[in-house]
């Protein structure tokens, strides 16, 4: 399993950039059964963070309507040079991290 | 006969989601009783109103400043991409504080929620959802104010994320 994110290289102060992130995650609902009718047991993402230069820019609390390998886009305001941390947390209680740098000129 | 269990509540909610836009409101007054039956596959209207209320304690969203996209027409509800954003400055004491999204025919209606953070620079989140059947999609935005506004829109999906799901 690995994360994508897309994060602008740089920005200007004050500019509001776009954030892109993918998990490869089955994110399993506990509602899909295989050919023998055995259900795939559940394992979904509880939440997802990102942080940058250690402030919340956005939080997701999530349930089960997310697709497999979830997919998140949002906008933050970029305010200095910093660094941005994307945490992901399933059921199992596995955590995924992955980090970009912003340079804010 | 789950499977055309399924389709029988499908039909019932094409023409519930007709009515209701012909209403131009939630279809069912968001006060009416709550009925929980057991055995099935799909959420109710009572169930979608259930969740809201819950976000909300009680009160009755706003209609608008919600925009929610998605394309009207999904080949495969596995992964349908929807845009929620909502009309508002962001500013420090003006701002979204979260945005819910919410599926009115999936087995659990609440599909998740997110908040935003000082550092967030518009309240627009795009997600991709699993969707159980044809339904509306909603984004319920909570605002520092207080106040909540709602907004939707009608996805029509050809194959179901997972019709073989099992009854609660």
């Amino acid at each position: 399993m690995s994360a994508r994110i897309r994060v602008p290289k740089q920005a200007k102060r004050g500019e509001v950039v776009e954030i892109r992130t993918l998990l490869e995650h089955d994110n399993e609902s506990g509602w899909r059964r295989n050919d023998e009718g055995k259900i795939y047991p559940r394992n979904i993402l509880t939440s997802f963070v990102c942080t940058y230069g250690g402030v919340e820019v956005i939080r997701g609390d999530l349930r089960r309507g997310v697709s497999r390998n979830p997919y998140f886009s949002f906008w933050l305001r970029a305010e200095a040079t910093g660094e941005l941390v994307f945490r992901w947390e399933d059921e199992s209680g596995k955590v995924f991290v992955e980090k970009a740098k912003l340079e804010v000129v | 006969m789950r499977r055309f269990g399924l389709r029988v509540r499908t039909g019932t909610t094409r023409r519930r989601f007709v009515a209701g836009a012909a209403a131009g409101a939630l279809a069912v007054p968001l006060a009416g009783p709550v009925l929980l039956r057991a055995g099935r596959a799909s959420a109710t209207q009572a169930d979608l109103e259930v969740a809201i209320r819950e976000i909300t304690r009680g009160a009755r969203p706003q209609e608008g400043r919600v925009k929610v996209d998605a394309p009207p027409l999904a080949e495969t509800g596995t992964s349908v991409p929807v845009t929620i954003s909502v009309d508002s400055p962001m500013t420090e004491t003006d701002r979204v504080t979260a945005i819910h999204i919410l599926l009115e025919r999936n087995p659990e209606p609440d599909a998740a929620h997110f908040s935003f953070g000082p550092r967030a620079g518009k309240a627009e989140i795009s997600t991709r959802l699993r969707m159980f059947a044809p339904q509306r999609v909603f984004g319920l935005a909570a605002m520092s104010d207080g106040s909540f506004w709602i907004g939707s829109i009608h996805v029509e999906v050809t194959l179901a994320a997972c019709v073989e799901i099992d009854v609660k």
